[in-house]
């Protein structure tokens, strides 16, 4: 299981400083819900922990991210390997442009993953592989019969289960999950929340929310930002009911969102 | 709605319609206009046989030199020109050449692309004495494949950036190198638009006349080698409509009508492959 440690990480784009000295240690096998008001920089934050942030052009990145130990922004860091072991859940859900199958192989076949090789069977170990990640998202009874139909004709809550199977087919420690059911309806959503409560006996799950009855339901751990600063983390009941700083009562109240 | 706004909506909706009309009346009046002069002379023989006579003058035998030969060139220039194309707009993505770079690509594309054709023919004809080759299949293939590049590669730039960024970003995120990004999920999502960028230069190619009057050269037969000198039919048209003889100005209209013939035929053909590829592309 891998452990997260964030030490004194500052990100800004271009001049605009969208994090200042984040220091924060994840707890393993929990979901730990990060929430804020908008543009407090809970994506950022999320996406600098299996540096998708390298996508965006302009920004800069100090301070440290250990993944047990080791800084994930070390120049030798293999980012194939980092994202692998780091998986991500997006807002909306973009099924890649292929089959339902072949969106849960795609993750295996470029990991060239033991199980695909070892199981001899090629085809049918890739099969039985799929099946297994569609059931654990929740997905496979409802696709079983199409899955060499388009991804892209599923329904949007379908489609969601699919990135999350996509997501555990790469093998992950850690799940990165940017308000993925904002885009959902809400039995969709419902059945996501379902999916991740099974899920954190296995795995750590970092969620961005901004949906406080969401981080309540779910989280086992809230991390506080507010404008770039981490304001307060601490685990879910005590964060609820014990709130030290003004700014976190003030948003558990609604006084600011 | 108040009387000046119902004006505009009336009269955006004329110039509209009206436009759109014009659009499909130059389509049709161009096939009905070459089609009146010349079925006439449209026959079997035109199209299976070789002319008699010498230079289209005998009024006699076919073209079938030139159909050969057009396909022939724009065949050969259409694969080398995807095989330059491709890679060229794939570079423009941001993850590789930057957006600088890409700027200053693009840039040098639209000025190759606004270049007349005619230039592309005097340029290749220069090098092609310099080097001591003569007018050839060879020749015109290079020089229409040349013609091409700028056309397909922005086609397919413009392809290649409609995929959503978030889709990218997915791959990456499941670890995918850029070269497994750009197979699996930008080429496959562009699939439709690179198709239409191969559609709109395979256009371009076989209709040009100016580029290969110096560099392609001109035979009543079918060319047998790549040295060997090789018709088309834009300079088909182009040789028989200038006669003086109205026969063979007749058969100019049905080479036109041949020429037009293909490109329609390609083009559907073209729509419904990029309809089939479409199957997997996320909106």
């Amino acid at each position: 299981m891998a452990h997260i440690q964030i030490q004194q990480l500052r990100v800004s784009y271009g001049s605009l400083p969208v994090l200042n000295d984040i220091n924060l240690e994840i707890p393993d096998r929990q979901i730990v819900a990060i929430i804020g008001p908008s543009g407090c920089g809970k994506t950022t934050l999320l996406k600098s922990m299996n540096r998708l942030l390298d996508l965006n052009e302009d920004v800069s990145v100090t301070g440290s991210i250990l993944l047990d130990g080791v800084n994930i922004y070390d120049p030798a860091m293999d980012v194939t390997c980092l994202r692998k072991r780091v998986g991500f859940l997006p807002q909306r859900p973009y099924p890649l442009p292929m089959s339902i199958f072949e969106n849960v192989a795609f993750g295996p076949r470029i990991h060239g993953l033991s199980v695909l090789s070892a199981g001899g069977g090629g085809k049918q170990a890739e099969k039985s592989l799929v099946e297994h990640y569609l059931r654990l998202a929740g997905l496979w009874d409802e696709v079983k019969d199409r899955l060499d139909e388009p991804a892209a004709k599923l329904s949007i809550g379908q489609q969601q289960r699919l990135a999350l199977a996509r997501v555990l087919s790469i093998e992950p420690e850690v799940i990165l999950a940017d308000e993925p059911t904002s885009a959902l309806d809400p039995v969709s959503a419902k059945l996501v929340e379902t999916q991740f409560k099974l899920l954190k006996e296995n795995y750590t799950i970092i969620l961005v929310t901004h949906i406080l009855r969401q981080a309540r339901r779910l989280a086992d751990y809230i991390v506080f930002l507010y404008m770039g600063d981490l304001i307060e983390h601490k685990p879910a009941a005590v964060f609820f009911s014990a709130p030290d700083d003004e700014k976190t009562k003030a948003y558990i109240s609604g006084e600011i969102s | 709605m108040n009387p000046k706004r119902n004006r505009e909506e009336k009269l955006f909706r004329i110039l509209m319609v009206a436009a759109l009309v014009l659009v499909f009346a130059s389509l049709a009046g161009i096939i009905l206009v070459v089609a009146m002069k010349g079925l006439a002379s449209l026959n079997l023989s035109m199209i299976i046989e070789t002319p008699k006579g010498g230079y289209y003058l005998g009024k006699e035998g076919g073209i079938a030199n030139a159909i050969v030969g057009s396909l022939y060139l724009v065949t050969g220039a259409t694969i080398l020109a995807f095989l330059i194309s491709l890679p060229v707009a794939l570079a423009l993505q941001k993850e590789y050449i930057g957006r600088r770079a890409a700027a200053i690509t693009r840039l040098v594309l639209d000025i190759l692309w606004g270049t007349p054709s005619i230039v592309y023919g005097a340029f290749g004809f220069v090098i092609m004495v310099y080097l001591g080759i003569r007018a050839s299949l060879l020749g015109g293939i290079i020089v229409l494949t040349l013609l091409m590049i700028p056309i397909m590669a922005r086609a397919m730039d413009e392809a290649v950036r409609l995929v959503p960024f978030e889709l990218k970003e997915m791959a990456y995120a499941m670890g995918a190198t850029r070269v497994e990004t750009t197979l699996a999920v930008v080429f496959r999502q562009a699939l439709p638009g690179i198709c239409t960028g191969v559609i709109l230069a395979f256009g371009r190619g076989i209709g040009d006349a100016a580029s290969i009057l110096f560099t392609a050269g001109y035979t009543d037969e079918i060319p047998t080698s790549l040295m060997d000198p090789v018709a088309s039919l834009p300079l088909a048209v182009f040789f028989q409509a200038g006669t003086p003889v109205p026969e063979v100005q007749a058969r100019a209209f049905a080479a036109a009508l041949i020429l037009l013939a293909i490109v329609i035929i390609v083009n559907l053909i073209a729509r419904l492959l990029g309809w089939r590829f479409s199957k997997h592309i996320v909106r």
